[in-house]
């Protein structure tokens, strides 16, 4: 029973109490006390540790919506717009032009020996191309022969080459289907959109769901982001957690060097019942590094996809309607049962119409099983009015705000989607903390890195690419954005009395900073560098660890 | 290549009837050996009588049937169906109730080896327009209802009085491609929602509107139901008695046929409410043309199949 006493040049704690301390004690993991050094010494005795005499400590952030593919996605090339760091801190400049793809593609596939080894990108999104569509005939100066594709930065669409389509059978003309658009040969062009159109291909370039969903490597991978990006606990929002992946999960992040808590959600695709019953289960295997028992519920597609719920008056650009992926009365229906079972529920919703639907069968599901603080969250929720952030509170809804969209998809989101309007209103920080709703800010990894930083930065700035500040108003200062990636996410997981403050009992999770992000420039939260983290009371230096 | 499974795909909205249905024509199959594809196995998705074992997402069912759970992979699952030794004979395809089976439908030309039969959407009688005019999944209703070759007005039932009327002319504007089939307790004829056979078996002479088939499964829904079997020695204009077979006026449900084109090639014609297919078939050359076709009684006069067959007749 050892006691460490971290000297830091400043403590910030997020416990309103206490809020700016300089030394924190730890024992067994968790946090022992929090003062000046004279106040912790009637613990008895203990060994001052002062490597982070320069540094600046933060709870560890919490990353209420990531998914576990985010790590599995380094194993292909990167082919993004925007710089992006790999789990090994290697710093991957974007790739500014369709050719510059193509070149990193072919460097590549020049590395391969196997010649029937296919080459896969990932991350692309031509809109910075001036959507300049990307056809089988471009990835082909990649490869002839082998099986070429790339997958995009919204996980929604794969490009693939000849021979990629050649090896599922589909470089034949009779396809018809909305999501695999045909040339004038009347062969694919190669886009292929959507689940249907994309399975068959990502599995021949190596991407197939099950590679996608995290296996043990995804994980690892995943886990040196987290620390590089000062996390020490992730969401993978969602999983269909196979029975198999659990023991794996399990295993892995018991391991002594393991560096982050990871919380499954588990998907919802089927019967409400059966989803809810597995989810009491598993709540059952839950340890402190791997957290079990929650359910993700999907309402609608994305609003940069077109396939979000919209009210009325619907897409700026005329595009019909979204999608429901989840009907609203079994929505209700999964939203009662788990209220009654005491299952928590995160439901993505990306249009307003999909939101509003939620809204009303959480009405519906507490008159049916009223629940005091049930912590039911809206995830992403982008599209919501102020109207709906009252009825969220009314409801004791929490929202998780997808705060990283304004930068990279904001631009569109004014021209083209929503219009300038609403997408002022998009991911409404500021009116969540007007209204009282307890919330979140996000970056869904791997659709945009992950990073809290960076995403406080999004919420306190709302810079979109071209640097348009979308929302004024909507803009919420440092502290709150800081408390919004601690407390506020670990609040969402009903996790806040464990983790998201460094306070007496809690776990010993922090973040650790060269610089303090309360006395920088605000501009410079972006970029603001981490040293690594303190996880359970074990320090992981960013520096240190293990590559491949 | 062996020939195309037929697939036909079960849409409508939550409560309509897809399940009912689904493990009535299990129980009508006959001699055919039925694949069912489920987006999950649910508590109620097959019934438990029909089941013979499981083997993770697959079900063995009675008769040499299996079922199929997709969940969110429907590439994946059809593969799988369509690499099965020995292949069923039908594929049904039970979508959720937010599908549109019409973008269901297009998957399938994804994949080689499977054929579009239909697209047959269950409607719900009792909550038809109340659910047509819901402000969240209203509009998705009316296109589920827009994208079937078939509808099957189901619970007539439970139908207010004067609905089953009023129903059918509502559908009419709502769904104006559709043909509308009313039943109850979802039970339509496996002629109807799989297919008609060609087969010896199934040949009929001649029968006319006064003798109307007894179709198994008829005898719970209501409707009653007039099939016809013609065979003729003459060629066939099919654009054209394809057109006349798919006029609405002519109020045939499915019609099935073997015959010789205007080039003395064989081809086979398939329709399917207000579809009809005409391809080249990989038959021997019949030495009779083959017609047989199905319409509710009342709705489909077999004199009109005959006349529209003269009428496309090539000496």
């Amino acid at each position: 029973m050892s006691t460490t006493i971290f000297q830091a040049r400043k403590i910030i704690t997020m416990n309103p109490s206490r809020p700016l301390a300089t030394h924190v004690a730890v024992r067994d993991g968790r946090v022992l006390g929090v003062g000046a050094l004279d106040e912790l010494g009637g613990w008895g005795p203990c060994t001052l540790d002062q490597r982070f005499a320069d540094k600046v400590l933060m709870p560890g952030l919490v990353e209420g919506h990531s998914h576990l593919m985010e790590g599995a996605f380094w194993r292909f090339v990167y082919c993004g717009f925007f710089d992006r760091s790999d789990p090994n801190g290697r710093l991957w400049p974007g790739a500014k032009s369709l050719d510059e793809v193509i070149r990193r593609l072919s460097d590549a596939q020049a590395a391969l020996s196997d010649p029937a080894a296919p080459v896969a990108g990932w991350g692309f999104d031509p809109i910075y191309f001036d959507n300049r569509r990307c056809v089988r005939e471009d990835l082909d100066r990649v490869s002839a022969t082998r099986p070429v594709g790339m997958i995009h930065a919204s996980g929604h669409i794969i490009n693939a080459n000849s021979a990629a389509l050649a090896a599922i059978g589909w470089l034949r003309s009779g396809i018809d289907h909305p999501g695999v658009p045909l040339g004038s040969d009347g062969l694919p062009t190669g886009e292929l959109k959507g689940p249907e159109a994309m399975g068959a291909v990502a599995k021949v370039l190596g991407m197939d769901r099950a590679v996608l969903a995290g296996d043990e490597g995804a994980l690892r991978l995943f886990s040196r982001l987290c620390v590089r990006a000062g996390v020490t606990t992730a969401t993978d929002l969602a999983s269909p957690l196979p029975s198999e992946a659990v023991p794996m999960l399990l295993a892995v992040t018991a391991q002594d060097r393991f560096p982050t808590r990871i919380v499954p959600l588990l998907r919802l695709t089927g019967s409400p019942a059966e989803a809810v019953e597995r989810a009491v289960a598993l709540q059952r295997q839950s340890t402190d590094r791997l957290r079990l028992g929650r359910i993700k519920m999907v309402a609608d597609g994305s609003i940069q996809g077109f396939s979000a719920r919209l009210r009325w008056p619907g897409y700026y650009n005329g595009a019909p309607n979204g999608l429901w992926y989840m009907a609203p009365e079994q929505m209700q229906q999964a939203m009662t049962l788990a209220l009654q079972r005491g299952v928590q529920i995160h439901t993505h919703t990306n249009g307003d119409e999909a939101t509003e639907a939620v809204l009303d069968g959480m009405e519906a599901a507490l008159r049916a099983a009223p629940t005091p603080d049930h912590r039911f969250t809206l995830q992403h929720c982008q599209l919501a009015d102020a109207a709906q952030f009252r009825r969220m509170k009314a409801l004791g809804l929490c929202v998780n705000l997808f705060a990283n969209h304004h930068f990279y998809w904001g631009d569109e989101h004014h021209r083209l989607t929503v219009g300038p309007e609403r997408a002022t209103r998009m991911n409404a920080c500021a009116t969540a903390l007007a209204s009282g709703v307890p919330f979140a800010i996000h970056s869904d990894a791997p659709i945009t890195p992950l990073g809290p930083l960076f995403t406080a930065w999004c919420a306190v700035h709302r810079l979109t690419a071209s640097n348009r500040v979308l929302g004024e108003h909507e803009r919420i200062g440092v502290a709150d954005a800081l408390r919004a990636i601690t407390l506020g996410a670990a609040y969402t997981l009903k996790l806040d009395g464990e983790i998201g403050s460094i306070e007496c009992g809690k776990r010993a999770d922090f973040c650790v900073l060269d610089e303090d992000p309360l006395a920088v420039p605000s501009m410079a939260l972006r970029d603001l560098p981490v040293w690594g983290v303190v996880q359970d009371g074990r320090v992981f230096a960013a520096a240190e660890l293990p590559t491949e | 290549m062996s020939a195309p499974i037929p697939v036909t795909i079960v849409g409508g909205y939550l409560g309509a009837g897809k399940t009912t249905l689904v493990n009535h024509l299990l129980r009508q199959r006959g001699e055919r050996r039925i694949a069912v594809l489920v987006n999950d196995f649910g508590e109620l998705a097959i019934d438990a009588d029909l089941i013979e074992s499981r083997d993770g997402t697959l079900l063995q069912l009675a008769g040499g049937c299996v079922c199929c759970s997709f969940g969110s992979d429907l590439m994946a699952a059809l593969q799988r169906i369509r690499e099965l030794q020995p292949a069923p004979d039908h594929i049904l395809l039970e979508c959720s109730g937010v599908a549109l089976p019409g973008a269901v439908a297009r998957t399938l030309t994804l994949l080689k080896g499977l054929a579009l039969d239909a697209v047959l959407v269950l409607a719900d009688s009792e909550t038809l327009r109340e659910r047509a005019a819901d402000r969240y999944v209203g509009e998705l209703l009316k296109q589920q209802l827009r994208e079937a070759d078939l509808i099957a007005l189901n619970k007539l039932d439970l139908a207010a009085p004067g609905d089953a009327q009023a129903l059918p002319r509502w559908l009419a504007e709502a769904a104006p491609r559709a043909r509308v089939l009313p039943c109850r307790h979802a039970q339509l004829p496996p002629a109807l929602a799989l297919g008609l056979g060609l087969g010896k078996t199934h040949v009929e002479r001649e029968r006319t509107a006064a003798t109307p088939l007894a179709l198994a499964g008829a005898g719970h829904g209501g409707a009653l139901f007039t099939s016809l079997s013609l065979e003729f020695e003459h060629a066939v204009d099919t654009a054209r008695l394809a057109a006349a077979l798919a006029a609405p006026g002519l109020g045939l449900l499915r019609a099935k046929g073997l015959m010789r084109g205007t080039d003395g090639l064989p081809c086979s014609l398939q329709l399917v409410g207000a579809r009809c297919v005409v391809a080249p078939s990989a038959h021997a050359r019949p030495r009779q043309g083959r017609l047989v076709g199905i319409g509710l009684q009342g709705c489909f006069d077999a004199a009109d199949l005959r006349a529209a067959l003269r009428a496309s007749s090539v000496a």
